[in-house]
């Protein structure tokens, strides 16, 4: 029944999960297949845990039901956490070792995990797991994060190599276009320990 | 005919292009805004197009526009229609010579709005048509069929899409762009547009003698439809009819509804010729009452017998399990599976820098017991911090406020309310204050833009919509005029005098407004404006915790000592509080 091939993208707002989605949805376009995709807008983006649901030869609605998600991208290792019951068994995980403390755990003193927990957590299910932050800071921006963390994911997403990289040059901002490719890259290189 | 992805009210925009639409005008309201947003930023327009102050002026406008026999849009959310409801409801009884379409965005669950209303039940209430899109390719389509269909009937045409419409994206086939050949012409016909009571009674006559005609066109565009395949049928109607259709057995009937009124004796044909029919659809049951007239004996599963709630978003997960307990589906394909529990929750902030955190941060330190009323916008998430005790509607928190202040409530009242809020609902709430003489303190948040929906410019910012630049409104003047004679402006950064003046409002009686001032810092930042970052010098640095409890997001204690992280956009305020001058600005040491 089920023919789509569902990521999920989760993030904090501002993370630029959308313009991942959006290079996800070009590339789909490059190869003529079809492509439904669902994201959060407005106030909820105000730091704000977001989502990016994309459906990758969709035909229905956009949204990926939890336990569906063939593939998790989260730019946050609690965000991974928040949402990692959307991955279906033997989904796959790829995850920004990077964590940024919620102002609750200060506001309303909620006990936070740590790095090392979440983590432990995650290993279970064999996650990738790379520090985009530094490789989007070596490639020349840390705005570039989300486009290594693709470059990471490429392995896994059903399109191919050359037309994620052509999405990725046709949507970002002209003048970051030699970062963004160095930085898909790296992501693709990073993640290369993942599935050796 | 190439493919595009895109967002559903990019769709939405680009179909008004190729109508062509000839006027454009709309208040700002997740989730519509982005429609305006892109047709307005586009160069190489030739329609008019504004952002409206409110809901009813640009319905009033955009029927105004329709009436000279030009193509016009208007834009709202679904609470927006209800500000515009008064020039709604008779709209339809004066019509339209050019073509009207309403855009009305409804948000089942609410994510960004204060109630779950359909804007359905307004086309039934208004006899209205309306169009449901189940996809973002349908919601294109649907806008250009409105348009025709206005003309056709010489009435306004509600558009409902829903935010799962509006904010999703899929790939588009668009269609061409076209340029308007028609001119605005106003042609005078007291009997049609002067609704005095003997001309409106026939003109009531005449909007129900439309209603046939309307019902058997909308099954000709083939926006209702079905195929009969067994016994047992599921009807569906918007984003819901997708989760339906990916999961439908073979041998179950389907009947998809994108457009009302329904026609009875079409919708009657398809219900009688099965035993048991499952109606599926968000929020009101629209559809379901309908099929409830007709259904004789037929047995109707939905909303009336518990399957389908009332309330909320469907989605593929709660379809599915609809679809399961109605035992349309043998077996539910998606098994519930549970989040992980106990995980501190990320929900939307005020931004590192936002005004309307340091505007709080004293209300609360001078008006410590006190009402705290407000309104509808970015300030909403005050909530956070303690002070906001009500909000219901845009332009609610100074009525709210000047009515808990004459109920007999003692302590002090002081209500919040954003720039852009206040000249959409507010001022007529400031007179009546004055007027009657209400006791309170109303604060403006004024940060010159309408900032929640994305940053659209109000009479208050210094630009249209197209980006001219037009002289802003003077909030002291309006103020002064609707008769307050205590107005100060503070610049809520400086902490101290923001509190000085809110120490002298609370000294006085009658109704005292102050304008906390001070650009979003989104904006801010686009605009290029670069402020230093402050640091923490952790030596000096006590941890006693004074500066996260603030709240600000580029705070955090790591190792029992504060950090500034590199979100902080250089306020100010936090090296203000910390009781031992630890907060520095970067560099200076």
């Amino acid at each position: 029944m089920k023919k789509s091939f569902d990521i999920l993208i989760v993030g904090i707002g501002g993370q630029g999960t959308i313009l991942a989605s959006n290079i996800l949805g070009e590339a789909c376009l490059i190869e003529a297949r079809r492509v439904k995709g669902a994201e959060t807008h407005g106030m909820a983006q105000r730091g704000g845990s977001v989502e990016s649901h994309i459906r990758i030869d969709g035909k229905f609605g956009p949204l990926i039901p939890p336990g569906q998600a063939d593939l998790l991208i989260s730019f946050d290792l609690l965000e991974a956490l928040r949402y990692f019951h959307y991955l279906k068994r033997g989904g796959s995980l790829v995850v920004n070792r990077h964590l940024v403390l919620p102002t609750s755990v200060y506001m309303q003193k909620i006990e936070a995990p740590t790095e090392d927990g979440i983590v432990a957590t995650l290993s279970q299910y064999n996650p990738c797991i790379l520090d985009a932050d530094q490789i989007a800071q070596e490639a020349g921006s840390p705005l570039s994060q989300n486009v290594v963390m693709l470059g990471a994911a490429s392995r896994i997403i059903p399109l191919k190599f050359e037309s994620l990289l052509k999405a990725v040059k046709n949507l970002v901002p002209k003048k970051t276009i030699e970062i963004n490719t160095r930085a898909f890259e790296m992501g693709v290189q990073a993640a290369a320990k993942c599935y050796s | 005919m190439e493919r595009h992805y895109l967002l559903g009210n990019e769709a939405i925009a680009h179909a008004c292009l190729e109508s062509p639409v000839d006027f454009v005008s709309g208040y700002p309201g997740t989730p519509s805004s982005e429609v305006i947003d892109v047709l307005r930023s586009r160069p190489d327009r030739t329609y008019y197009i504004e952002w409206s102050v409110n809901e009813k002026v640009a319905l009033e406008n955009a029927l105004a526009a329709a009436w000279c026999g030009l193509r016009a849009l208007c834009t709202m959310k679904h609470v927006g229609l209800n500000v515009a409801a008064d020039p709604l409801m008779t709209s339809a009884y004066t019509g339209v010579t050019g073509g009207l379409v309403i855009m009305s965005a409804d948000d089942p669950f609410a994510h960004s709005s204060q109630n779950e209303q359909d804007s359905r039940c307004y086309a039934h209430f208004s006899r209205l048509p309306c169009l449901d899109p189940s996809t973002i390719q349908e919601a294109h389509d649907m806008i250009r069929d409105a348009f025709t269909l206005s003309e056709e009937f010489g009435l306004p045409v509600i558009f409902r899409p829903t935010t799962r419409i509006c904010h999703s994206k899929g790939d588009i086939e668009l269609g061409n762009i076209e340029q308007s050949t028609r001119k605005g012409e106003f042609k005078k016909d007291p009997k049609q547009y002067v609704v005095i009571p003997a001309n409106t009674r026939p003109l009531h006559k005449k909007l129900n003698e439309k209603q046939p005609g309307i019902k058997k066109r909308l099954v000709e565009k083939g926006y209702n439809s079905f195929t009969i395949k067994g016994k047992k049928a599921v009807i569906a109607s918007g984003i819901a009819a997708t989760y339906v259709q990916e999961l439908l057995p073979s041998n179950i009937s389907f009947m998809k509804i994108g457009a009302y009124p329904i026609d009875e004796s079409w919708l009657s044909g398809f219900v009688r010729k099965h035993e048991e029919v499952v109606v599926i659809e968000e929020l009101a049951p629209e559809v379901e009452e309908q099929v409830l007239q007709v259904a004789g004996l037929v047995n109707v599963i939905g909303k009336k017998n518990g399957y389908v709630p009332y309330e909320g978003e469907l989605s593929p997960q709660s379809v599915a399990a609809i679809l399961v307990k109605s035992g349309i589906l043998p077996t539910n394909p998606y098994p519930e599976v549970s989040p992980v529990q106990n995980l501190p929750p990320r929900p939307p902030i005020l931004c590192a820098g936002c005004l309307h955190r340091a505007t709080f941060y004293a209300i609360k330190r001078v008006f410590k017991d006190a009402i705290y009323p407000s309104d509808i916008g970015c300030y909403t998430l005050g909530l956070q911090l303690g002070v906001v005790d009500t909000t219901i509607c845009m332009g609610a928190s100074i009525t709210v406020a000047s009515g808990i202040a004459h109920s007999g409530e003692t302590r002090d009242v002081i209500c919040t309310i954003g720039d852009s809020t206040f000249l959409h609902t507010g001022i007529q709430g400031l007179l009546n204050a004055v007027y009657n003489g209400a006791n309170i303190t109303v604060v403006i948040l004024d940060n010159r833009i309408t900032a929640m929906t994305g940053h659209q410019p109000n009479p208050n910012t210094g630009i249209t919509a197209c980006g001219i630049v037009t002289n802003p409104v003077s909030l002291n003047a309006l103020c002064r005029a609707c008769g307050v004679t205590f107005v100060e402006t503070v610049n809520p950064y400086d902490i101290t005098s923001t509190m000085n003046a809110l120490k002298e409002a609370q000294s006085r009686k009658g109704v005292k407004v102050i304008i906390a001032r001070q650009q979003c810092v989104i904006t801010a930042k686009r605009t290029g404006v670069k402020r230093a970052r402050y640091t923490v010098d952790s030596d000096t640095c006590n941890g006693c915790g004074t500066c996260v409890r603030f709240g600000c997001p580029a705070i955090e204690m790591v190792n029992e000592k504060a950090r500034i992280t590199e979100l902080c956009s250089g306020c100010t305020v936090c090296a203000q509080l910390c009781p031992t001058g630890a907060i520095v600005r970067e560099g200076k040491k």
